[in-house]
């Protein structure tokens, strides 16, 4: 790792102005994707502002039918929280599923977002349930939030300090594990919200990142259910294509897990 | 340059350090506690697991400075003197170890699961939780034996106290 100075910011003021200060500062929230980049000296930032103890990124709110989950609320912490399991168990699940329980004692959901890995897990819960992000500037939707391979609507400087969820009426998360990185080969949430609009997103898939399936979107709102999907094509241009899974593979896969995860949410 | 203050295994440490340094060597390099392992440098293999705050994380992913204030247990720690921890005694009893590189990290891994799940701990929970803890030796099965093994015996001495 190149050299590096550390803060701990206490107030998200703070670490917003010791960022100011800097030349190129990057955020640390629990530290399980940029450590690991820092070490491989692929990133080499001249600070790192750790917003890990800042109190007011931490916890749960459930107010009437959103649920709010401070951005850097841990995965453990939100995996085992009573109001995450009661409003949106499909988010319980996620975390349930997301890199192993080393790494779900550190990493937090708003690294997760800000980092916008493509086959990161909560960029689909946050695209598919209509969530709002919220940031020490101002609110942006999940739909205008995500912008790419890791490339968020954040500015320089930016900070994450909350997402907010409409409860829906119901909600899956399925996903092919890669067995030894954890990511989503492919992963499908689907949504159906309180007023019968369905969303449903896919991570691991394409080469822009998370994305909208407007086909089974429309296939799962005339019919509620996995055997709906059967029909629907998807379309392999666009995907991504590696070792572990070609294109086609993966256009399958966004469908299987779908199904799968449509049978989840009942 | 930052002076990092921790408790470990009980006792109140300072060590001056590199900002960029990371917790596992502060640990094996300031502090000598060498049974703490670095295995793979990816975050991925869990030989460095250790507890902080209570909780067992990888110290290769974890600078030293966020562990400031923190109260930090390695696999030195856990014995009561010359009587091994009962994870230990399953792992030594089972033969729950073939080069024992791994071992430190899957003790320290296998002492909070059993913490998280308590009495509720099968075989098919035991071989999910381990996933962050790589073994290249034994095939795991001796080790899901010792895990299942010291889950028994720390209900049993949790009882006792």
């Amino acid at each position: 790792m190149y050299q590096t100075t550390y803060h701990r910011a206490s107030s998200v003021d703070e670490a917003a102005s010791l960022f100011a200060k800097s030349s190129e500062a990057k955020f640390l929230a629990g530290g399980q994707t940029l450590l690991p980049v820092m070490k491989q000296r692929l990133a080499s930032p001249s600070d790192v502002i750790d917003l890990g103890k800042i109190k007011e990124l931490q916890g749960v709110e459930l107010s009437g039918d959103v649920l709010t989950i401070k951005a850097a609320t841990t995965y453990y912490d939100i995996m085992t929280n009573a109001d995450v399991k009661k409003a949106i168990p499909a988010i319980a699940h996620l975390t349930s599923v997301l890199g192993d329980p080393a790494v779900r004692y550190r990493g937090t959901i708003g690294g997760s977002i800000a980092n916008n890995d493509p086959a990161a897990d909560f960029p689909a819960a946050l695209l598919a349930l209509g969530a709002t992000v919220k940031t020490n500037k101002r609110s942006i939707t999940a739909d205008d939030f995500f912008k790419g391979l890791f490339t968020t609507a954040l500015e320089d400087g930016e900070i994450i300090t909350a997402v907010s969820f409409p409860v829906p009426a119901k909600a899956g998360y399925e996903k092919m594990r890669h067995p030894a990185s954890r990511f989503a080969l492919t992963g499908v949430f689907v949504a159906q919200t309180k007023s019968g609009e369905v969303r449903v997103a896919a991570t691991g898939a394409s080469q822009s990142g998370v994305m909208r399936v407007p086909a089974i979107e429309a296939a799962l709102k005339a019919n509620w259910s996995p055997s709906a999907i059967d029909s629907v094509s998807i379309s392999a241009s666009n995907l991504l294509a590696d070792i572990h899974g070609t294109a086609e593979y993966r256009a399958n896969l966004v469908k299987v897990m779908a199904q799968r995860a449509v049978t989840a949410a009942g | 340059m930052s002076t990092v203050k921790m408790t470990v295994n009980g006792k109140a440490v300072a060590v001056d350090v590199e900002d960029r340094t990371l917790l596992v060597h502060v640990l094996r390099e300031h502090l000598n506690l060498t049974g703490t392992h670095v295995g793979c440098d990816t975050s991925q293999c869990g030989a460095c697991v250790v507890h902080v705050d209570g909780r067992a994380v990888k110290s290769c992913t974890m600078l030293a400075g966020q562990a400031d204030g923190a109260s930090v247990t390695t696999i030195e720690g856990i014995a009561k003197g010359d009587e091994l921890h009962p994870m230990q005694a399953a792992f030594r009893d089972n033969h729950g170890l073939q080069c024992g590189y791994c071992t430190p990290g899957m003790i320290m891994s296998a002492i909070d699961i059993v913490h998280r799940h308590g009495g509720q701990l099968d075989e098919a929970t035991v071989r999910t939780e381990l996933e962050g803890n790589i073994c290249r030796c034994t095939g795991y099965h001796n080790i899901v034996k010792a895990v299942l093994d010291a889950a028994g015996r720390m209900k049993v001495s949790q009882a006792a106290e």
